[in-house]
């Protein structure tokens, strides 16, 4: 994925989203969900990352499991409303992806969407840096 | 001195066949087990202990108390923890037959003379805080916060007002949150100011009638007197809501100002800072609550009363208090904790606690007079017991972090101060001398703390160089945690 | 001024170098308006001298089980202490040292908190055990908070009515603010009743909280009862007598979830109730859900083995739609001091203190069953416990008549199970003699009220 094609909640997730995926049902589309680089490096040493069960129904703002640096836990949120269809597996394991590729290796979960994509309250990768410039000041 | 070939954890220290306590033997007529507990009931093995002699015991333990610094040791200036000198006259007072071996369920009337100290300790309380009555029971002090804000809760449950809001400044330690939610609150952040002080326009904007409970500690954690202290609170009853004093800083205060008189509704003591308890190594501690008379009948039962006899008095639990929020631990409170303030505040009388806090306040300052000709300190020039400097300039120019300049005071023998707290100060090194320390050992640290930081940035990344253990892995230890040791072979 | 250095020189000298014409220049931030402006009303204070006089004749107005022997239970109890772990807890480094935020010069308090994670463990048989809590009651609300984490059920909790019941009221008090509804389980004949239990557990149930031995000093069926539990999806917090566990079956054993429980039972002298020592313990798959301080093992950066504070995110997180836990501190001191006496009474100590109290309990009770007076309750196992009932319905009288001839009989349970005001719980420790034991019960014998009535 590229970051400058992406969608941003303000509690640092990006979101992709598929019309055309090989699981859209019934017009459903399929988004992609990670955390930014940005969040990925204020967390620092990651030890430990919590994915969401398969089947479970989440809204925007729903609770997309968790990440644990050294210092702190910070839940993950769900950009949008739908279905979680499948989550990387291999990720706990694998923790350094999210430092190395964040928007590509390092996704969480892909969720079906439960309605029309309504990603109008997500930002765009400019107004995302924006608000995280402003953050670090 | 630590003995070289002390390395071993007690369990590899363990050898079948060796045993340091022997019990007399039984002395009643002896029933054979099975007949007294079924055997579903009985464990089929002994639990794998340590088998080990008693001097063995002794010189491990020994041993492993060498590798700690402590007060009685080292200059410890964590900044916000008050790590005073820990008298001993309290231990062994603490530690007399007929108040160290007593069962929390006597008669009160087998137990006059502690309820007695318990009474005289609320009442000294109220007078330190300028509020009106006192809670013991409290185990710590996020305990005691999470029971002063179940008495605001109840409080307000019973005036039939729905507020479901808790504000904390930024600054705020991070208990404070976790409480609120604890109670069914919604915690909302107040920014604070450059210098460290409550954003008062913020505040505002953030005031209304859901608010029931505003949280602050003061002097904050900058060690600043917020001097509109007053004038928040006087904002805040406006909405009908309450003010939370977080007790920690108390050592800066004691005699010249009073929660209760600016402003205070709720507060809690840390008498295992303040009035010099031991810190035991991180536990035990407690957390006594204050409060203004309108939340009183919510306190925890029970309290210690007294009545008037015709020859003296007679001290009482009272636990009938139909609008008290209950327990919020088993038996009374940390007796043994309590005991040691009591003597604490018996040792100083009054005069003595304004010396506490006027000399707490000379240390810091003049300490800060010398660290901030080579570490800045944004706050200025002046502080209470405790002053936040900044290693950010130190960061940019070289490369050398707060956490590398603390950890090369460990080289020179001083604990290191407390560092990235507050939030809201880059880079923070914390530092709260208290009153027990002699101007000559401030002198050696700030020259020390001077020294290092004209040292190379090597010698700093990979400091501490003289203690047996240097910069451990934390991050292994969180991935792969390894929290017990086991039978088989452990490197 | 008792503790402090500076002399007037000293202060002179100071405010000099700050720039400061006097200390009440430094207090300038504080409004008059705000200022005391008069002495605190305290007591004078007291030199050395004087404060042991004063302290002195206050201990002199208590009772204690030095001058008078203890039949005292319920949740604290007199238990033998060695000397060694008093002198272990008065090193200094130990106690006037902090918690352990500087890994390289705390390794003394973290290897001795590592060391006392695994002893936890192995006595309770369970994977891991944080470095305690403040006491048993909050460990038991901290258990049932967690048990709501780790399922995600926020229905309900169960609570058996044989639990200490100033465990119960904190969770009471803590749960009054949430909206899980807790169950009281009743106990009518002294142990849980199973069927009351079943129709209790619904599959929005988060937890049975249970207490073994429980509180009235009986043995609970828990085979059976941790198997209803599971089966409906539910957690078994275990709250134990850690000094049961040298002779009785393990929760680990009894795959219990989470286990908590009293440990100043494992020399902690008994202080009027505090500061005393929460144990917590729990399987490996809920590691990450344990509150308070943990130490794991880890290397430095020349490869040696060191313990450091780990998994902290436990400490202060803060979750949005899940219970959170701010109780953070431990008992550093009591911990240690439990680690000591478990150390120094290894395995065959541990057994033979369980013995003793079982032999000396079960003793007692058969000899005070023989009274005309007193009756025994329940007719279940007991480890170091029982309730007995006053035929004469006169509790209060006979404790008092027993403590004037020297003897803390017991704790009466009307406060807390009015149903129950003719009874009350003894205790029967390792410390107990036979004699103690025999004197006492002559005692009680010779002590029917004119008119006693049987049998109620």
């Amino acid at each position: 994925m590229k970051p400058e094609e992406l969608r941003y909640a303000k509690t640092h997730e990006w979101v992709h989203v598929d019309e055309n995926a090989e699981h859209a049902q019934n017009g459903q589309s399929l988004a992609t969900v990670g955390i930014s680089a940005f969040a990925v490096e204020a967390l620092t040493d990651l030890v430990f990352l919590e994915l969401p069960e398969i089947g479970k129904q989440v809204t925007p703002g729903g609770s997309l499991g968790e990440v644990e640096s050294v210092k702190a836990v910070s839940d993950i949120y769900s950009p949008v409303a739908g279905e979680v269809i499948e989550v990387n597996q291999e990720l706990p394991d694998a923790l350094q992806w999210l430092g190395e590729d964040p928007y590509g290796r390092g996704w969480i979960a892909k969720i079906r969407l439960a309605g029309a994509a309504d990603l109008e309250h997500l930002m765009s990768h400019a107004a995302y840096n924006k608000m995280c410039a402003e953050e670090e000041s | 001195m630590r003995n070289k070939h002390a390395t071993q954890l007690i369990f590899e220290l363990s050898k079948a066949g060796r045993k340091a306590v022997s019990l007399p033997a039984v002395d009643v007529p002896v029933q054979p087990i099975e007949e007294i507990i079924p055997e579903r009931f009985l464990a089929e093995t002994s639990p794998h202990l340590p088998e080990v002699a008693e001097p063995e015991i002794v010189r491990h333990y020994a041993n492993l108390s060498t590798l700690n610094m402590s007060v009685d040791t080292h200059f410890y200036p964590l900044g916000s923890c008050t790590m005073k000198y820990n008298p001993k006259r309290n231990e062994r007072l603490a530690s007399m037959p007929g108040i160290v071996d007593v069962h929390p369920y006597q008669p009160e009337s087998s137990l006059q003379g502690l309820l007695r100290v318990f009474f005289e300790l609320q009442q000294m309380l109220e007078e330190i805080s300028g509020l009106d009555a006192v809670s013991l029971q409290p185990a710590a002090g996020a305990h005691g916060e999470l029971t002063a804000l179940m008495v605001a809760a109840a409080y307000f449950r019973e005036m039939g007002e729905v507020r479901t809001k808790v504000l904390t400044p930024d600054s705020a330690h991070g208990t404070n949150p976790a409480s609120a939610r604890m109670c069914g609150f919604e915690t909302v952040t107040v920014k604070s100011t450059a210098e460290g002080f409550v954003d008062r326009e913020d505040l505002l904007s953030k005031l209304d009638e859901s608010v029931a409970v505003f949280m602050i500690t003061n002097p904050n954690t900058l060690g600043l007197f917020e001097r509109g202290v007053a004038e928040i609170a006087d904002e805040v009853h406006a909405c009908g809501g309450l003010i939370y004093l977080d007790g920690a800083n108390m050592n800066a205060i004691l005699g010249v100002t009073r929660p209760g008189d600016f402003g205070a509704d709720m507060m809690h003591f840390n008498p295992h800072k303040t009035f010099s308890g031991p810190h035991g190594g991180g536990g035990p501690g407690a957390g006594p609550i204050a409060v203004v008379k309108k939340l009183s009948p919510y306190l925890p039962v029970p309290r210690v009363v007294r009545e008037k006899l015709e020859d003296g008095f007679k001290y009482r639990l009272d636990g009938d208090q139909p609008r008290s929020i209950g327990r919020v631990r088993s038996f009374f409170g940390n007796s043994g904790v309590l005991v040691r303030a009591y003597c604490y505040l018996l040792t100083h009388g009054p005069e003595g606690l304004r010396r506490v806090s006027e000399n707490a306040v000379l240390n810091a300052n003049y300490l800060l007079s010398r660290v901030k000709h080579f570490l800045p300190v944004p706050q200025g020039d002046r502080c209470m017991h405790e002053f936040v400097a900044s290693a950010a300039q130190l960061k940019n120019d070289s490369g050398v972090s707060a956490m590398d300049l603390v950890k090369r005071l460990l080289d020179y023998g001083f604990h290191a101060p407390t560092v990235y707290f507050p939030l809201t100060v880059k880079e923070a090194v914390m530092v709260e001398p208290t009153e027990t320390e002699s101007k000559e050992m401030l002198d050696k640290f700030a020259e020390a703390l001077f020294h290092i930081t004209e040292e190379s940035v090597d010698l700093l990344h990979d400091a501490p160089h003289t203690t047996l253990v240097s910069r451990p892995d934390e991050v292994t230890a969180a991935r792969k945690p390894l929290l017990r040791w086991k039978p088989s072979a452990e490197a | 001024m008792p503790y402090v250095y500076n002399t007037p020189d000293d202060q002179q000298a100071m405010l000099e170098a700050i720039g400061c014409a006097s200390i009440e220049e430094l207090f300038e931030s504080i409004p008059e308006s705000l200022r005391l402006n008069r002495p605190l009303q305290l007591p004078k204070a007291m030199g050395e001298l004087e404060l042991t006089a004063h302290l002195t004749a206050l201990a002199a107005q208590n009772k204690s089980p030095a001058d008078t022997v203890c039949f005292l239970g319920a949740g604290s109890y007199d238990h033998f202490v060695p000397a060694v772990v008093d002198y272990v807890a008065s090193r200094g480094e130990f106690y006037t040292s902090y918690t352990p935020y500087q890994p390289e010069v705390s390794q003394g308090n973290l290897q001795a908190m590592f060391e006392y994670q695994t002893m936890i463990c192995e006595l309770t048989g369970m994977d891991v055990s944080n470095q305690s809590l403040y006491d048993g009651g909050s460990a038991a609300v901290e258990g049932v908070l967690m048990s709501l984490t780790v399922t995600r059920r926020r229905g309900r909790v169960l609570v058996a009515e044989s639990v200490h019941p100033e465990y119960r009221q904190v969770v009471d008090t803590y749960f009054a603010s949430l909206e899980t509804e807790v169950i009281t389980i009743p106990c009518p004949e002294g142990t849980i009743d199973q069927q009351a239990l079943n129709s209790a557990l619904t599959e929005d149930t988060a937890c049975l909280l249970l207490q073994q031995p429980n509180f009235f000093g009986c043995l609970e069926e828990v085979h059976e009862i941790v198997e209803k539990v599971h089966s409906a999806g539910a957690l078994l917090v275990s709250v134990i007598d850690p000094i049961s566990l040298g002779l009785l079956q393990r929760p680990g054993d009894y795959d219990a979830d989470i286990v908590v429980g009293e440990g100043q039972s494992l020399g902690t002298p008994m202080q009027y109730g505090g500061p005393y020592l929460g144990l917590m313990a729990c399987r490996e798959t809920f590691v990450r859900r344990l509150p308070g301080r943990i130490a794991g093992q880890t290397t430095d950066r020349r490869g040696n083995r060191c313990w450091v504070l780990t998994l902290q995110t436990r400490e202060q997180h803060i979750r949005r739609d899940k219970a959170t836990s701010n109780i953070c501190t431990n008992q550093g001191l009591f911990a240690l001091r439990a680690s000591v006496y478990l150390a120094a009474m290894g395995p065959q100590g541990m057994r033979e203190v369980a013995e003793l109290c079982l032999q000396k309990t079960a003793y007692a009770r058969e000899r005070l069953s023989r009274l005309d007076r007193l009756e025994v309750v329940f007719d279940r196992p007991v480890f170091k416990e029982f309730v007995v009932r006053d035929r004469a319905n006169a509790v209060d009288e006979l404790l008092a008549d027993c403590e004037r001839a020297g003897v803390f009989a017991g704790v009466p349970l009307a406060q807390w199970y009015p149903d129950r005001e003719d009874c009350f719980l003894l205790a029967v420790t390792e410390k107990r003699t036979r004699a103690e034991i025999d004197q006492f019960v002559e005692f009680v014998a010779q002590h029917t009220t004119s008119g006693a009535t049987h049998a109620k």
